[in-house]
């Protein structure tokens, strides 16, 4: 700023003053003072993380909390009972095994379909194809990404039920393989890239050395590749997962939103993500299926939970084998 | 209806000499609702009637809140919403038939079933209940391999939920497993799709893929078909009366619209939609 300013007699007193108080400074105090401040909102962002999922399971845990208490709540009930029946006039009963039955078959069903499409594309792109085709395929696989789930479920709603229903022996279109064939097709654009990017991490120096042993593309891919991107694949399959679990409007949409536990891929089921989508709206703030609704909520939380330590338990796992 | 719900809002703003009047509750009624409030503001212009569904509950609970105007309900309202409401705004709630609704049982066009009874029907839907089978019903669907009998519902905030529940399964909890589905439209859609399904949803609704079946309240009655007349007569067992609540005996431009909705040029919106036309005094709920 000083050295902008006209020459003046102010300007021409303070120079010298500056220089003979601090003479080894190279930058002016204002540039020091922002970048102290710029690091200590970068380190704000760091930890807002943990602030933001600690308030989020606060205030979720809040909403749940009273119902703990209620009469007509039981723990055990909760968990491992099917009769959902939130506005039962005769008997109510909160039991959420069968959504999470459902959460959790809908969910290994379409990472059946999505693992081996999801790594095998990343192989391709990653080792076997050539550029051009590498930048058209990585285009049109973020374009997939893209796609709002909602216009997903509509698909499912209206071009897939149809499908399944004339091509298989399913009475009704709207069911669990249509939501894993939908949640299937949404991560595999995730399980791609960052699988991609875990095979591209890999040092060519090992390639080089694989090659000059003599190996096939092949063997070059599962001997090598594999084994030395195990992290970063394993990542790629459980952020699908993540993708997975938390969907919710798709699976609204074209899982048929029946209450049961399924006994084949062709039959209905419902959700936890799409029973809170489908009735928090409905139930009357501070009662005690609004409350359950948020404890299904906090129930989510811990599943999803449990599937990250899961993951970080197996990765470092594999690091101390490795 | 977003859309519209914006651009109503959008003229509201830019003339702000109009009178608003919001209107919220039963997805039965905000297809009739929504054709009312268009055709309202050709007959007054000054009045601007803004419509969202969400069920008949979410719509009496607003009424409670106190924000809105008028709230639609496809069930009449419980005594303790009539009390809490009391409780919150110091005013009754008023009642206004403003039509008929007959609600029907679907299934899907081929079905070779025509007519159905109170007890089939509960033995089909309630928990406990023992009929899973068309082939329990005599019935074989052509060109279908399975048997198994689709339930096709409806989300328990739904006042049709409640109503044949109440009506059809006399408050006992319905069998799970059946597919819930947010609307009624769409509950006629996927019956209409799924040739083993069954549900049920308002008359209004019916379309060339589905078939509506005729009704007997006891075993052994003689099953009566939905129309218009039987609905009106009180023959056919499955019908609703529509209502509008308002807090308080409505004032100004909220009485003028419920006059005109209760006036013939009104009713015939209540008709052209698929539903029964109804002129009745006002009562006042107890």
């Amino acid at each position: 700023m000083a050295d902008i300013s006209p020459v003046t007699d102010l300007a021409l007193e303070a120079e010298p003053n500056e220089r003979s108080e601090s003479p080894r400074r190279s930058r002016p105090a204002w540039a020091i003072a922002g970048e102290r401040g710029l690091e200590l909102l970068i380190r704000l962002c760091g930890i807002s993380a943990i602030i933001f999922v600690a308030a989020i399971f606060f205030f979720i845990f809040r909403e749940a909390l009273p119902v703990l208490f209620s009469k007509n709540f039981h723990l055990f009930e909760f968990l491992f009972s099917i009769e959902w029946y939130p506005t039962s006039r005769m008997d109510i009963r909160y039991g959420t095994f069968a959504l999470t039955v459902g959460t959790f078959a809908v969910t290994v069903l379409a990472m059946v379909f999505a693992v081996p499409f999801g790594l095998g594309a990343a192989i391709y792109i990653s080792e076997f194809c050539g550029p051009r085709v590498k930048e058209i395929l990585k285009i049109i696989i973020e374009l997939l990404a893209a796609i709002p789930s909602v216009v997903w479920g509509f698909i499912g709603l209206t071009v897939i039920s149809r499908l399944l229903v004339d091509y298989t022996s399913a009475p009704v279109g709207v069911n669990l393989l249509n939501g894993a064939i939908l949640l299937a097709l949404m991560s595999v654009p995730i399980i791609v890239s960052i699988g991609e990017d875990a095979l591209k991490a890999v040092p060519d120096s090992y390639r080089e050395a694989a090659l000059a042993l003599g190996v096939t593309k092949w063997q070059l891919v599962y001997r090598v590749l594999l084994p030395a991107a195990k992290n970063g694949l394993l990542a790629a399959v459980l952020l699908g997962v993540g993708r997975a679990v938390g969907e919710t409007m798709a699976v609204l949409l074209a899982t048929g939103h029946a209450v049961q536990i399924p006994h084949g891929i062709l039959d209905s089921i419902r959700t936890l993500t799409a029973n809170i989508a489908a009735e928090l709206g409905e139930a009357p703030a501070g009662s005690d299926h609004y409350r359950v609704l948020f404890l299904t909520g906090v129930l989510l939380f811990a599943i999803t939970f449990a599937v990250n330590m899961t993951a970080d338990f197996v990765i470092r796992g594999i690091r101390r084998k490795g | 209806m977003v859309a519209s719900l914006i651009f109503l809002q959008c003229v509201h703003k830019g003339k702000g000499a109009k009178a608003t009047i919001q209107d919220k509750g039963s997805d039965t009624m905000v297809n009739l609702a929504e054709v009312w409030a268009e055709e309202y503001a050709t007959v007054n212009p000054e009045a601007d009637v803004e419509v969202s569904g969400g069920g008949s509950g979410v719509g009496i609970a607003a009424l409670e809140k106190g924000t809105i105007d008028i709230a639609n309900a496809s069930r009449d309202i419980k005594p303790e919403e009539a009390a809490a409401i009391k409780k919150n705004t110091g005013k009754d709630p008023v009642e206004f038939i403003v039509g008929y609704d007959g609600l029907a049982v679907y299934v899907h066009k081929d079905n070779p079933l025509n007519a159905i009874s109170f007890d089939q029907l509960a033995a089909i839907f309630e928990e406990n209940g023992t009929i899973t089978k068309w082939s329990q019903l005599g019935i074989i669907i052509p060109g279908e391999k399975s048997d198994k009998i689709i339930r096709v519902s409806r989300q328990s905030s739904s006042g049709t939920y409640e109503f044949f529940r109440e009506h059809v399964l006399k408050n006992k909890d319905f069998k799970l497993g059946s597919l819930d589905m947010n609307g009624s439209k769409e509950t006629v859609e996927l019956i209409a799709n799924t040739k083993t399904a069954i549900g049920y949803s308002g008359m209004g609704y019916a379309t060339p893929g589905v078939k509506m079946l005729k009704l007997a309240k006891h075993e052994g009655d003689r099953p009566v078909d939905v129309s218009v007349e039987n609905v009106q007569n009180g023959t056919y067992p499955l019908a609703r009366s529509l209502n509008m609540y308002t807090l308080g005996q409505p004032q100004g431009a909220v009485k003028e619209y419920i006059d005109w909705i209760l006036s013939a040029s009104g009713q015939q919106v209540v008709a052209d939609n698929g539903f029964v036309p109804v002129f009745t005094k006002k009562t006042d709920v107890k």
